[in-house]
């Protein structure tokens, strides 16, 4: 068939960061087809030398604005490991909660701000406020829900103010656990409603098999906040090999840094946690995934967003236990941290290399930093989530552009573009990504 | 009367100043009955040729594709707002100014930096002129309301000239520096309801040096509590590097 098609999507939207999709297809073949990343690069790595490691969370936390909880604790992770600081119990289990609280909160920005107009064939959940108020107060509600679980435990959500190095500048009251369980439940019912909705809403069908990241380890629990990098592929290695895993690799027409494992290219996120950790979710969790009808090892990338559904059950889930579980056992407040950029001597300080390596909403994060014995970072490295879906996706719309050739251009250009959303790439934080030059 | 347009452009930045305007919730329906946003690319896919009643600029200027979109946007805005430290003060990006840019750029990209063809960092102000500041890292979401209210009542905005001090005193807490920590709170300016503190942080200094630092009397304090002067220019360094190039 011979057909012309020229896609130049300029500045994609609903998604974090700036993104440009090119596509040319020229008597009905396909000769460009390509994420572009146009983000003015912010050099966080750079900087970062000569200051602090105490200082390294505040600062990287600032990458990205939507996962900067998730910063926070990869690059917390990283600077006790160089530090070799160990958190208590408490510490480690209020890291979760903070952690299921940004999952909570950016997977449904995703799901009902980014994703549901395009399942509607709506621009934006504006012209939803008229047609479904129901629903978009639901999800602005949810949305202010879990921001508001993390005013009461950090002090924010967008740069959480109290997770430092060593634990929490403050810790909740009795008071404060209430509310926060009272919250849960309000929120544990929107979840369940948005089970039930997106159970009827119909997701594109495509499928390109291909190799899926994300942590691993032998405890019962669903890992997101520590554990080894495990493949859908079979393979497990230690964080401290993350290089090995990352292989930035570079594509001539972009001069991108790009990743790869064992495949061509390799996707991390809800999906790829979903692929390797299913048996670890919560009871309700797993009966969501059946009612939303996501199976282990599902393929279709538009089920990200089926994923980071269930994953919101999960989280809601276990964040009630945690809570319940910090309430029974009350809170040691002698645990409260003095923070500090350790200008005065008085932290531990140490020559030290550490790897902070988190499962954030969009996937796979890692923090690599080295330090002198005065505590000052010599060397800072992060690897972003979105970083390394790149390839995944561009290898993804060079399978799904000959599938789909004989729609017109504007349905190709919106199967692409929900197709890069599903992803829920967040372009700001892509501290490696690359700036095109046009022609 | 027509609905003021109103829209919201980022540049280098984490985007999360934008979020906080989104993470208003629920009231942002109301907001939405008084205004008309026309373009908010985080949110919307709609986009708007004609010209802007309010425009809400995040994120700091690196590079020369920066500098002229932002004067762009200011050639079809009535009112441009500069939301958060990247915009108003250069943000945590102004760190990268304390180092050559072509290090900086090997650095991070080898020797495909040349692709990344990038500037000494600049606050919004710096390239353009800005007529309403809405400081903070992020911004604090009540004073965003406030100098909402003020654009659309058709009045300034003033931040307060005050340091943050005045509000932590209010809030009651215990003073940093009696507790041993270096705090930016005395020559921060103030709006933020001493947000990082309230919460057992130490003031980072994310909303900028207050008009008229008190330094003279500042020296005293860190005199008093044995503090070295070149830590506290270090801290200084984190939110305030932009800063030295209204001076260059």
């Amino acid at each position: 068939m011979s057909k012309n098609i020229s896609i130049n999507v300029n500045y994609l939207t609903r998604v974090e960061g700036h993104g440009n999709i090119v596509v040319e297809v020229k008597d009905g073949k396909l000769e460009v087809c390509r994420l572009e990343i146009v983000e003015s690069p912010r050099f966080f790595e750079a900087f970062l030398r000569g200051r602090s490691i105490y200082e390294a969370p505040h600062i990287t936390c600032r990458i990205c604005g939507i996962c900067s909880c998730g910063h926070t604790l990869a690059s917390i992770q990283a600077a006790e490991d160089a530090l070799e600081i160990k958190p208590t119990e408490q510490t480690t289990l209020l890291r979760k909660l903070l952690l299921h609280y940004e999952q909570l909160d950016s997977h449904i920005l995703h799901i009902y701000l980014l994703v549901a107009p395009d399942l509607v064939g709506v621009p934006s959940f504006v012209p939803l406020i008229k047609s479904n108020p129901d629903v978009v107060r639901r999800a602005l509600r949810m949305k202010r829900l879990c921001n508001e679980l993390c005013d009461i435990l950090v002090g924010r959500h967008v740069h959480p103010i109290s997770a430092v190095i060593g634990g929490f500048t403050k810790l909740p009251n009795l008071s404060d656990l209430e509310e926060m369980h009272k919250r849960l439940l309000e929120l544990k019912h929107d979840v369940e409603v948005t089970v039930e909705l997106f159970s009827k809403l119909t997701f594109p069908e495509f499928e390109r098999d291909t190799e899926y990241l994300a942590l691993v380890n032998d405890e019962d629990e669903y890992p997101l906040l520590y554990g080894d990098i495990g493949s859908t592929d079979g393979y497990r290695v230690s964080k401290y090999e993350y290089k090995n895993v990352v292989n930035e690799f570079v594509v001539p027409y972009a001069s991108a840094k790009r990743t790869k494992w064992h495949r061509d290219s390799y996707a991390v996120g809800a999906l790829a946690r979903f692929n390797l950790n299913h048996e670890k979710l919560h009871p309700k969790a797993k009966q969501a995934a059946n009612v939303l009808n996501l199976k282990p090892k599902c393929i279709n990338p538009y089920f990200n967003t089926v994923a980071q559904i269930v994953e919101c059950v999960h989280c809601v889930e276990d964040a009630i236990r945690i809570v319940e579980l910090l309430w029974q056992r009350g809170i040691n407040y002698d645990e409260i941290v003095i923070p500090d950029i350790n200008e005065l001597g008085k932290l531990p300080q140490r020559a030290g290399e550490g790897v902070g390596a988190v499962e954030v909403p969009r996937g796979l994060l890692i923090h690599h930093y080295e330090c002198d014995e005065r505590g000052i970072l010599r060397n800072a490295n992060c690897v972003i989530p979105t970083n390394q879906n790149t390839h995944n996706i561009e290898l993804d719309m060079l399978k799904l552009v000959p599938e789909i050739i004989t729609q017109s251009q504007e349905e190709i250009t919106l199967a692409l573009e929900m197709l890069v959303r599903a992803y829920d790439p967040c372009i700001s934080c892509s501290v490696h990504m690359v700036k095109i030059n046009f022609k | 009367m027509s609905k003021p347009k109103v829209a919201f452009f980022d540049f280098a930045c984490c985007e999360g100043c934008q979020l906080q305007v989104a993470n208003i919730g629920e009231p942002l329906i109301d907001v939405l009955d008084i205004v008309q946003v026309v373009e908010f690319r985080e949110v919307m896919s709609e986009k708007w040729d004609g010209e802007f009643d309010v425009a809400f600029v995040e994120g700091s200027i690196t590079d020369e594709h920066a500098v002229e979109r932002v004067k762009k946007i200011r050639e079809r805005s009535k009112i441009l707002v500069a939301l958060g430290s990247c915009a108003t003060i250069g943000g945590v990006n102004g760190m990268k100014n304390s180092f050559q840019l072509e290090e900086v750029g090997k650095y991070v990209y080898g020797e495909s930096y040349k692709f990344f063809p990038t500037i000494h960092t600049k606050a919004v102000h710096q390239v353009v002129k800005v007529d309403y500041f809405v400081n903070g890292c992020p911004i604090y979401q009540s004073e965003f309301l406030t100098v909402l209210k003020c654009i659309l009542q058709g009045i300034p905005y003033y931040v307060p000239e005050y340091p943050v001090c005045v509000e932590c005193k209010l809030n009651e807490n215990v003073c940093m520096y009696d507790r041993g920590l270096t705090c930016m709170g005395p020559v921060t300016k103030a709006g933020c309801n001493s947000w990082c503190i309230n919460n057992g942080n130490i003031c980072y200094g994310c909303r900028g040096l207050t008009i008229n630092p008190n330094t003279e009397g500042f020296k005293e304090v860190l005199k008093k509590y044995n503090i070295p002067e070149d830590f506290l220019m270090k801290k200084i360094e984190m939110y305030n590097k932009c800063k030295e190039l209204d001076r260059s």
